[in-house]
């Protein structure tokens, strides 16, 4: 019998489906995947050990970097953590909690979009990639709007917010929820009932609840796999509590079982962003701690107390007590957590990123043995990973 | 006394130079269409993906294959050092000449008289029309084979291998769909077929006279295969996987670059051509319809295009297990229960 070989085949890190600089070596038999052995580290900025010469204010725009496709959420997760550390966690303002919260989603809407255009394109949807990116475009301007930047927004602060909400932000918003669910259907019109988009996805990337729970996975991934776990209920924060939204878990298992949870996760999304701006009430939008807060510019111009503050924060930057801390956020791609630990400097003494993609690309090898070369995209697109976040 | 019109034949002088003029005619309609069938794409799917397509080279980007052929033309043309060199020039060529031959025995017209001579509308009309088409998709994989062995790329060898794997299981539903187009008409010949599809439907004549015997009523079945083939066949969404740009890069055409990467391009245009032109006269009465015999080809060559190019804008990729088992055996039983089917109904 004649011998047959393996061929090693480098997938990336310049590759038009390992979305971004993912490196995966792949050995198949013909066209099956035997083995894969991803290659991280290409986009590694050191953003842990920047944050440990930086106050704790200055870390802030680094966090944008992580997971670039949901900033506001890295942003919301460092701010916390931060704010738990300060202990001003009581303090932050009602419409600062709100505006978070309907920022939180917005950008969760805004990742699940690139995640179904990119999954969809992997998978040889062209059309829907571009209709999920002009969605993306209406966030994308309300960023503009909101901070000035499209992607990096660095938009929350410690204690609150960098600027409150502009004029016609809410009819912007208003707007956008009214006409997403409409755009959703279009999507899910275009794909679901596709024989052949559902024959890619059904029984693709297959894994079971305890392993999953095993590897650690979270957010829709987990939920996919039937374990009724998010962080926004089981460990709310930034008055999550406060909101009726559903929990949406699947129990397949699989690549579809995925898709069908962050469909209905952006559906929910959007009555989510909802209730928050029903709730939004005139108010400040800065904790009332001069000594932690950077106030807002037009006190630092206009009071001799805000110029006072605003040169210690600055030069010095707020020292909080001896000891660490923990704060995890419900990302669009799972948990993402800081651990901070404080030496009771101005500079955090160690800043530990849990990053939601690093834990899940854990499952890929698992996912893709045995399976085909095609399905390899089709899972890597299931998985939602950022790069920046992996390699951080 | 109406002189008696003779074949062309009889005259050699004017054979040559009516065979010249055709040959040239066609070629430059084939040519000019393989050109701005990309445009037409680019537009339409354009359109299709709230986008404008190509803008700025002319009005509505009229000038853009032109554009993209010179940028092609100037860029390098790297042949890489571990490639053998014969057959990765070879393989550009092998891919776009079978598509271009099978052009000629399309007929696109009914017989004209010129000087008292007929001439058909028709380059050649071969005897074994059918299979001569056949024939050249089959030599046309050799191009991809070769191009995907030759560049000693891996991504171009998976490639490669599909592609063979995907025509040859297609080739055969085809192939045996023709065939129960065969038992209809009983002539392999192009211009047969052509002719067989005059005429009212089944022979019915209270029907409305602009119904005619096309086989797409007589062999709907037959009609749904050969289309879904003919896209494997050319490589197009949903069954884009030789080149599945996401799974394997540019697949087979991964290592190649300048005139030989615009070949790859021109072959798979014309292919799509030719493919639609084919689909017309077996299916649709080829030349026939309402208009002057050559506008109604277009027109349906045309519409199959477009219709090619909507699947593309709308529809993910299929797998390469599903698309054997898609070929083997759906397909395949399929085009053979036709076969049974339409032999039980000739006998009757």
């Amino acid at each position: 019998m004649a011998s047959t070989e393996t061929m090693t085949v480098n997938m990336g890190p310049q590759h038009p489906s390992t979305h971004g600089v993912l490196q995966l070596i792949l050995e198949l038999d013909g066209e099956t995947v035997v083995k894969a052995t991803p290659h991280i580290g290409f986009l590694h900025r050191g953003v842990e050990k920047l944050s440990e010469n930086r106050t704790y204010h200055q870390v802030l725009p680094l966090t944008d970097r992580l997971d670039y496709l949901a900033p506001m959420h890295n942003n919301l997760g460092y701010v916390l953590a931060v704010e738990k550390l300060f202990g001003i966690t009581d303090m932050i303002p009602e419409r600062a909690k709100t505006v978070r919260v309907m920022m939180a989603e917005i950008t969760r809407l805004k990742s699940h979009l690139v995640w179904l255009a990119c999954h969809a394109l992997d998978i040889g949807a062209m059309t829907v990639f571009i209709y999920c990116f002009r969605e993306r475009e209406m966030i994308m301007d309300m960023y503009e709007k909101l901070s000035g930047a499209r992607m990096t927004s660095n938009y929350f602060r410690v204690g609150g917010l960098s600027a409150d909400l502009p004029d016609g932000f809410e009819k912007d918003v208003r707007h956008f929820i009214d006409v997403m669910p409409g755009h959703i259907d279009t999507y899910e019109g275009l794909l679901t009932g596709n024989i052949i988009w559902q024959k890619r996805i059904q029984g693709v990337g297959v894994i079971d609840a305890e392993a999953a729970i095993d590897i650690g996975l979270s957010g829709p991934s987990l939920r996919g796999s039937g374990v009724d776990w998010d962080l926004r209920r089981d460990n709310p924060y930034s008055g999550y509590e406060n909101y009726d939204f559903k929990v949406c878990v699947e129990q397949g298992c699989d690549t579809w079982a995925r898709y069908r949870v962050r469909l209905d996760e952006m559906r929910e999304s959007v009555k989510i962003i909802r209730q928050a701006l029903d709730r939004l009430q005139a108010g400040p939008f800065l904790a009332d701690c001069p000594k932690i807060c950077l106030p807002p510019k037009k006190d630092v111009v206009n009071t001799i107390e805000g110029l006072i503050h605003q040169f210690k924060i600055i030069s010095e930057g707020p020292k909080p007590e001896v000891g660490e801390i923990y704060q995890s956020v419900e990302n669009p791609k799972g948990e993402v957590g800081f651990y901070l630990v404080s030496d009771g400097s101005s500079n955090p003494y160690r800043m530990k990123v849990r990053p939601a993609s690093f834990v899940n690309l854990q499952a890929l090898p698992q996912m893709v043995q045995g399976r085909l070369i095609a399905d390899v995209v089709a899972i890597i697109g299931t998985l939602d990973i950022v790069l920046g976040e992996i390699d951080r | 006394m109406t002189p008696e019109l003779l074949s062309l034949s009889n005259a050699p002088g004017m054979f040559v130079a009516v065979m010249l003029v055709k040959i040239l005619a066609v070629f430059g309609v084939v040519m000019l269409m393989i050109a701005y069938a990309t445009w037409l794409e680019r537009k339409l799917i354009g359109h299709m993906q709230t986008r404008l397509g190509p803008t700025m080279t002319g009005p509505c980007g009229l000038l853009q294959p032109i554009a993209d052929g010179l940028k092609l033309f100037f860029k390098e043309d790297i042949i890489p050092a571990q490639a053998s060199k014969f057959s990765f020039v070879l393989a550009p060529m092998m891919m776009v000449v079978p598509a271009l031959v099978t052009i000629a025995i399309i007929p696109f017209g009914p017989d004209i008289t010129l000087l008292g001579y007929i001439v058909p509308m028709q380059i050649s009309d071969l005897n074994v029309g059918i299979l001569f088409i056949l024939a050249m998709a089959g030599l046309g994989v050799y191009g991809v084979v070769l191009a995907g062995w030759s560049s000693n790329s891996k991504y171009a060898l998976l490639g490669g291998i599909r592609s063979t794997a995907q025509v040859i299981s297609y080739e055969l539903a085809a192939g045996m769909v023709i065939v129960a187009i065969f038992m209809l008409s009983g002539t392999l010949s192009m211009r047969g077929l052509v002719a067989a599809q005059q005429g009212p439907l089944w022979g019915i004549t209270s029907l409305p006279s602009w119904i005619h015997n096309w086989y797409i009523f007589s062999q709907p079945l037959a009609f749904g295969i050969f289309v879904i083939c003919s896209l494997a066949e050319i490589n197009r969404t949903p069954f884009d996987l030789p080149e599945a740009e996401t799974e394997l890069v540019s697949g087979f055409a991964t290592e190649y670059s300048s005139m030989k990467y615009a070949l790859f391009f021109m072959a798979e245009y014309a292919n799509m051509i030719v493919l639609s032109a084919v689909i017309s006269t077996l299916f649709l009465g080829g030349w026939d319809g309402p208009f002057w015999g050559v506008v109604n080809i277009l027109i349906k060559v045309v519409c199959f295009m477009m219709f090619f190019m909507w699947i593309r804008a709308t529809w993910p990729r299929v797998r390469y297990d599903q698309l054997m088992y898609l070929g083997w055996k759906i397909f395949i039983p399929l085009a053979l229960l036709n076969i049974v089917v339409t032999g039980f109904f000739i006998l009757l």
